[in-house]
């Protein structure tokens, strides 16, 4: 097999990145117009006169090929022009410009706090192997994983905020607010996704470090007599470095999904809100920015995983 | 079976138990209670007392009934979801695992593309466009999940399609249904019956998180997740009613995981002992 060169296996992987970039652009726009009627039908419903569904249907241009419809609605998007909003008639970017930056702001904050603690935890639980650390973590974790983020939410919310009150009940985020104030208000929504990631990138860290070091080049190095933290520092760190980044993007990735439902307990008023608002009121073109956003900020957490999986794991430059 | 019971580790007995219970108490308990799930027999939110174990609800029906009819509807769905996603996923992957060429490709083409963004985002986008009727929600849920099962499938099969026994069968002339049915399936089965779980755990808790969103199960019907949207508001008056429906959920959750791990391990220490 001759070596590939490095910007070439990147390149490839930006290249198939942007397809399935486009892939889930037609889904997005698909999964929309897959009902037996069509969107005017749809919003207007069963009592609407023939009239009317017509003037909606060209007012929203409907009669034309959806191939056509498609392809004009992916220009308009790029081009930052994402329509208005059927029930209220706004412009959708409006709508989008503070939610979008809401939802951000709490999703980073909570990676910020998750991301080192449950990698730690994790390094933590392949140290004690077997050990009662290790089985009280791995515990914890088949917990979080069985239990659905709402109830985390609300037993945050009664304790902490109701019971306690050391924490805001309606998480609200105004513009006059300082940093502090901020930070206070998203506190209890954050440590709620903070438990819901972090069981999750605890036990995928785990498993990555214990594959790692139960690695016969690690027991070469041990039998050599190399101290303990030299072995991690020099030999299993490095290799280890590679799953660890993927754990990390894996993780926002995951916050994506974690937002939508914790905003619904705290009433936080971010994209999460706006899509679920936009879904029950079938605002069509509401729905799909919203689907967009949410799926390409995944697809392209997901490239830059492998990506900086190819520039870590010298492995993966000479595929078999 | 009998015997795979005798040899679980205590977590996974434990578990077990859980899910025996959960299950007889959600079928029985509701013609044992003394109330209907929709009769209005109390008034809002009353605390746990002797005449409702578990109190009121957001109009006065007692909580218990409720929760043992909703978890039956929960436990409901997402059994008829995971049946769906096996009905669709596992011919699928045998097929592609057994036939292969631009099926095949084909095939796994059209799960990358499902599985290239959020099972939930995708779920809120089509909901939005065909409504949330209960066939809908079952069939969304099952092709959503049908991806995994497919995967798996294909991946299991195709190990197997390269064994020897599989090559004689073939040379033998046996035809396509026999080899399917007699030789690949039951060595595929243990794999499929732990992820049968894992799947229905996932199910269980995406119906949920959907109805508790308001685009799940609608009124008058209703399920845990739902339950929990219902009662949401009494939390601010310190009231545990919407955190008992997420509380059942989850411990049925957990009993299921806990026979899951009990099953994988089991399986791992047989394949040691080879």
């Amino acid at each position: 097999m001759p070596k590939t060169s490095m910007t070439g296996l990147v390149l490839k992987r930006l290249a198939s990145g942007l397809v399935t970039l486009l892939v889930v652009s037609v889904m997005v726009f698909v999964g929309t117009e897959i009902l037996p009627g069509d969107v005017a039908e749809a919003i207007l419903g069963q009592q609407a006169t023939p009239e009317a569904v017509q003037t909606l249907r060209d007012k929203l241009g409907l009669d034309r090929p959806a191939a056509v419809r498609y392809v004009e609605w992916l220009w308009n998007f790029a081009h930052g022009d994402l329509g208005q909003s059927l029930v209220s008639g706004r412009e959708i970017s409006d709508l989008i410009g503070v939610r979008l930056h809401n939802s951000m702001f709490l999703a980073l904050t909570a990676a910020v706090i998750a991301i080192p603690l449950s990698v730690g935890l994790g390094l933590l639980a392949a140290f004690f192997e077997g050990r009662l650390a290790d089985k009280g973590i791995t515990a914890s974790t088949l917990i979080f994983v069985s239990t659905p983020d709402f109830l985390i939410g609300y037993l945050l919310l009664l304790w902490g905020a109701v019971k306690l009150g050391w924490f805001p009940a309606l998480s609200r985020l105004s513009s006059g607010m300082s940093i502090m104030d901020q930070l206070h208000a998203i506190a209890m929504p954050c440590l709620t996704l903070t438990l819901v990631v972090s069981s999750h990138t605890m036990r995928l860290t785990r498993t990555a470090i214990l594959s790692v070091m139960s690695q016969p080049y690690i027991e070469m190095a041990e039998l050599k007599g190399v101290s303990r933290e030299r072995i991690i520092i020099r030999h299993a760190f490095p290799n280890a470095l590679s799953p660890v980044l993927n754990i990390v993007l894996l993780t926002l990735a995951y916050l994506i999904v974690g937002v939508v439902v914790v905003e619904a307990v705290f009433n936080y008023s971010g994209m999460g809100r706006l899509m679920i608002d936009a879904v029950s009121k079938r605002d069509m073109p509401l729905v799909q920015a919203c689907g967009l956003i949410f799926a390409t900020v995944y697809v392209l957490l997901n490239l830059t995983a492998d990506i900086l999986s190819i520039l870590t794991n010298p492995r993966r430059r000479h595929p078999k | 079976m009998i015997t795979i019971i005798r040899n679980f580790e205590i977590g996974a007995k434990i578990g077990l138990g859980i899910v025996v219970m959960f299950l007889l108490a959600v079928f029985l308990g509701p013609l044992l209670s003394p109330y209907s799930e929709v009769e209005i027999v109390g008034n809002v939110w009353e605390s746990p007392n002797a005449k409702h174990w578990l109190g009121t609800d957001n109009v006065g029906r007692d909580l218990m009934t409720r929760i043992l009819t909703g978890g039956r509807m929960t436990v409901i769905i997402s059994l008829m979801a995971t049946w769906g996603a096996f009905l669709i996923g596992c011919p699928l992957g045998i097929a592609a695992a057994v036939v292969g060429g631009w099926f095949e490709l084909m095939v796994a083409r059209a799960v990358d593309a499902l599985m290239a963004f959020p099972g939930l985002i995708l779920a809120l986008i089509v909901l939005s466009a065909i409504g949330t009727s209960i066939p809908t929600l079952i069939l969304m849920m099952s092709v959503l999940a049908s991806t995994i099962v497919f995967r798996l499938t294909r991946a299991v099969a195709a190990d197997i399609v390269a064994m020897d026994y599989i090559e004689v069968a073939r040379l033998r002339g046996e035809n396509m249904r026999w080899f399917l049915v007699k030789e690949i399936l039951p060595n595929v089965a243990p794999t499929l019956i732990t992820e049968f779980g894992l799947r229905f755990v996932y199910a269980a808790i995406l119906i949920s998180s959907l109805s508790f969103l308001g685009i799940g199960i609608q009124p008058p019907h209703a399920d845990l997740g739902g339950m929990v949207k219902e009662n949401a508001l009494a939390v601010t008056f310190g009231r545990s009613a919407p955190i008992l429906p997420a509380v059942a959920l989850s411990f049925l959750a957990i009993g299921v995981n806990l026979v899951v791990d009990g099953v994988l391990r089991h399986n791992a220490k047989l394949d040691r002992r080879k």
